[in-house]
This record gives C-alpha cells, structure tokens and sequence, in this order.
C-alpha cells in the first residue's frame, strides 16, 4: 500500500502534524473556560504527561506497523511523531516546575533525589535529550551505525515513562496498567523478532 | 458559634454561593452599623458569635470554596478512584431510612437511627480549611455538630481508649466497592482526646444544604487538622475501642500512611512534599500549615510526640 505523492508529503502528513498539536489547544482553552475542572492545573500536568506517553507509544508502533502493512511510507511520520514525545515531555516537564514547585530549585533537587518517581521521570527526559537532539538529518549522517545504537535508548525510556506513571498512583493502577500492556506487546514483538531470526 | 438552622425551609430556596457569602457581608454589615439585635432580633447575636468563631478558626486570605468545586472534586473511592466519579455516581445512594450502630466500650450501645442520632444536636456553622494528603485543599463551609457531644451520650467506659469510624458497605450502590483497592468497608479512627476535641464536628450539610452524597452523606467526620482521608464519609459505625483501630489506608499501604495523619509540612509523603499545597481555583501553590493552621488549637494533643514516627 502506498499513498501517492505529492498527497502524502502535503495533506497526510501536515494533517497529523496539526492533530498532535489539539491535546494543547484543548489545555489552554481548557484552563479558561472551566472545562478541566476544579483543579485545572493538576489535569494540564497530567494530560501532558500522558500525551508524551502515548506518543512514545505510537512512534514504537511505526515499525511494527510497517511491517504489518508493508507501508514504507509510515516511517516517514516517525521522527515527526518521535519529536511530539520530547514537545509533550517537555511541556509536561515545565510546567512541573513552574506550577508545582515555583522554579524553587532547592525543592526541585529534593524532589529528584527522595522521591523515585520523580527520579525516574526526570531521567526519561534527561535520555530523551540526545534523541531529540539528534534527529537532524546532517546527525544521522554523521553517526551513522551509532545512531542506530543510541536510538535504542528509547526502549529504556519508555519502561521508566511508564514506571514513573505508575509509581504516582495511589492504589488504582487499572490506567498505567494498560499503557503497560501496549507497551510489553511492542517490546516483546521486538524481542520475538529478535530471537526467531 | 450557633446558627440554628431554622428547618422549615426547603433545600431549593436556600442560597447559592454568592448569596451565601452576601449573607456574611450583610450580617458584618449590619453589626458594623449598629443595627443589631433591634432589627434582626436574637438571630444576629447568635450570628455574630458564629462571625467571631469562624474568625478564630479562618485565616487572612482564606476564601471559602466554590460549592460546585466542593462538590464537583472528591476522593470517595467507593464510587470510582476518578475526582468527579462520586458526583457522576454517588446520588444513586440511598441515605433515607439510615441508621448507625454504636458499639464497643460504651453504656448506650445498640443501632440508633440518623434521626435519633441528630435529634438533640443544634446545628453549628464551621467554615474549616480542609487539605488533602495529594497536596490540594479547600475551604469549606459546614454544618454539623461537635462529635464529643455526641460521644458523651454513648457513655464511653474508661477503656474506650480510640473512637474506630466504618463506612457503609453496600457494594449495589457504592459501585466501587466491587473492586478490592481497599479492603472494604474503609475504617478511620481517632484517639480518644483527639475525638473529644470542638475542632472535631459530625457534619450534615454544607453551604447550608443538605450534604450531597459524594460529600459523605448522611453523616460524616470532619477534623481540619488532619488529612482529608481521615475524615470519613457516610458513617455507619462507631465502635469505642481500647486498641488503636488500623485506617484503610494504614491497611493498604502502612509506610506512606499512618493513623494519625496530622498535616504536616515537615514530613513528607514517601512520593511527595507535603510543604506546600495548592488551594483549589489557585493559580500557584501556598505554603501549608503545621496542623493545617490549627497548631494553636491541637498541637497540645501531641506534645512529646515524634511526629515522624507518628505521621
């Protein structure tokens, strides 16, 4: 299957890249019109968080999903949606700091050293950095066979995004749970490849 | 501290938030311009105790909670762990006929119904801070009465050392008692002198209005100085006990919660800070208060305590 050009360079993919972007349009109208309820701010950290988590996801499905359908051309959205991880990441990470803890870098600190969920959520965003970092064409080329290699460090990632989601919850996990699923469905596809070869 | 809530009026012709707080300002007003008794008759006194009390227990800069967010964001896991599950399913609870059982180290035992349980109680106006353990709180206006004249009627004996609080556990209506994320019914507990403390009231209403379900009706437990969870909701027993009583969170996960549970900005929650809190329709966090702004009042209960080991 394929989408002919130029319909997939300039309606397919522009139109996702606009659809990433409602969950934030949807949280600043949110924020002021009352519809994130009665603690709106707690939801926008949330929802950000979750929506860097679902991204990562998704990008981790390009592959497999490639190879169901035979869809080259999905890789193409890879980097794009591979970049809405670290744009949501790093929303979620900001307004961490600023809403909840006033940019007190003090607190910050003790935030990261006592509490492993924090720990753990910062470490994910501190190895997303590289990623993003290197998603240029012109790094690509230039590392070539170590790209590869340091782009497997989403898949630690992914197991301390979910980790850190899960670690937050007080005693109903039914959410982080399911995130869990997809993601041990998308590793193991990975790892049964990687063994059946 | 005494408005008699006058019962013959209807639930629908009472006040909406602004009309509450309107209220307030007119009846400071008419004080303030030395109207007093004369117009208003012995109302006003009264109103003017329940000024001077609400003033004693309310800080600078506190503003009461909107109703719809007090009654919109609640932690009642027995209707769903989400914060507008209880509003979405709690109504479906039936709390009229409701009847308590009163049981344990005490003369009066036996099952009393709710009327029989409110019948000598005057209802009081309490407008208390209130801070949840997850780092938000709220101030919220209630009625009910002081729990310690409640307690005196049962006669606790002298071994009733801790008061032990159950919820109703009726999982047909509290749906989400079908799940074991607690072990159902949840239990609260409080010492004996922490129970007998005027802080510590038995609510019925707030706002004025009849307390809606998934604020705990018919009847539930408020104590401003603790965590929010401590106050347990829709009361259907109380057993007067000689061993400290083990709360459903203790239960559940004993490290990060304990049986006292007194705010405390200096211990931490394993998972977060409790230094700060943010009060609900605030924009950013404020600093939260030893005993939730109460120390004056209760820190004597725990002198010589280590509040770190007894969190």
């Amino acid at each position: 299957m394929k989408i002919a050009e130029p319909y997939f360079s300039k309606i397919i993919k522009p139109s996702i890249f606009i659809m990433a972007l409602l969950p934030v349009f949807y949280l600043v109208w949110g924020m002021f019109s009352g519809v994130l309820g009665a603690n709106p701010i707690e939801t926008v950290i949330r929802d950000l968080g979750e929506w860097a988590l679902r991204f990562l996801l998704i990008t981790l499905s390009i592959s497999p999903l490639r190879r169901l359908t035979g869809m080259a051309q999905l890789l193409r959205l890879r980097r794009m949606l591979g970049l809405y991880v670290f744009f949501y990441a790093s929303l979620h990470l900001s307004i961490y700091l600023w809403l909840e803890q006033s940019f007190d870098w003090w607190e910050i600190w003790l935030d990261i050293v006592e509490r492993p969920f924090i720990t753990i959520g910062m470490l994910s965003f501190i190895l997303l950095i590289p990623l993003a970092v290197t998603s240029t064409r012109a790094a690509i080329r230039k590392l070539g066979k170590n790209w590869l290699r340091l782009h497997q460090l989403v898949y630690p990632i992914a197991i301390f995004v979910v980790l850190h989601f899960w670690w937050l919850i007080k005693v109903d996990t039914r959410e982080p749970l399911i995130y869990a699923l997809i993601l041990t469905l998308l590793l193991s596809e990975r790892l049964i490849r990687r063994y059946a070869r | 501290m005494l408005i008699k809530q006058s019962s013959d009026i209807k639930e629908n012709e009472v006040t909406d938030q602004q009309d509450y707080l309107s209220r307030r300002a007119f009846i400071k007003a008419s004080i303030a311009q030395g109207l007093g008794a004369s117009l208003l008759g012995l109302g006003v006194t009264e109103s003017a105790q329940a000024l001077s009390k609400d003033k004693e227990y309310t800080l600078e800069g506190d503003e009461v909670t909107s109703y719809k967010d007090i009654t919109t964001y609640n932690n009642f896991y027995e209707f769903g762990t989400g914060k507008g599950d209880p509003a979405k399913n709690a109504h479906h609870l039936p709390t009229s006929p409701w009847s308590i059982v009163v049981e344990g180290e005490c003369e009066k035992a036996g099952r009393y119904s709710l009327e029989d349980i409110l019948k000598p109680h005057d209802s009081e106006d309490r407008i208390y801070r209130f801070r949840c353990v997850e780092g938000w709180s709220m101030v919220i206006p209630w009625q009910g009465f002081p729990l310690s004249d409640l307690i005196k009627r049962f006669q606790p004996t002298s071994k009733a050392k801790y008061v032990r609080f159950e919820t109703l556990h009726d999982p047909e209506y509290m749906s989400g008692q079908r799940r074991p994320i607690l072990d159902w019914p949840y239990v609260e507990g409080l010492r004996m002198d922490e129970a007998m403390h005027p802080l510590a009231i038995l609510a019925t209403g707030l706002y004025g209005k009849t307390l809606p379900n998934q604020n705990g009706a018919p009847l539930r437990l408020v104590v401003p100085w603790k965590y929010g969870f401590k106050n347990i909701k829709s009361i259907a027993k109380i057993s007067f006990v000689e061993e400290q009583p083990v709360s459903a969170w203790t239960k559940s996960i004993p490290e990060e919660y304990g049986f006292y549970s007194n705010v405390n900005p200096t211990v931490a929650h394993p998972r977060w800070s409790q230094k700060r809190e943010r009060r609900i329709g605030d924009f950013f966090k404020r600093d939260t208060l030893m005993f939730n702004g109460y120390a004056d009042q209760v820190a004597s209960l725990y002198s010589g305590m280590d509040l770190t080991k007894h969190f």
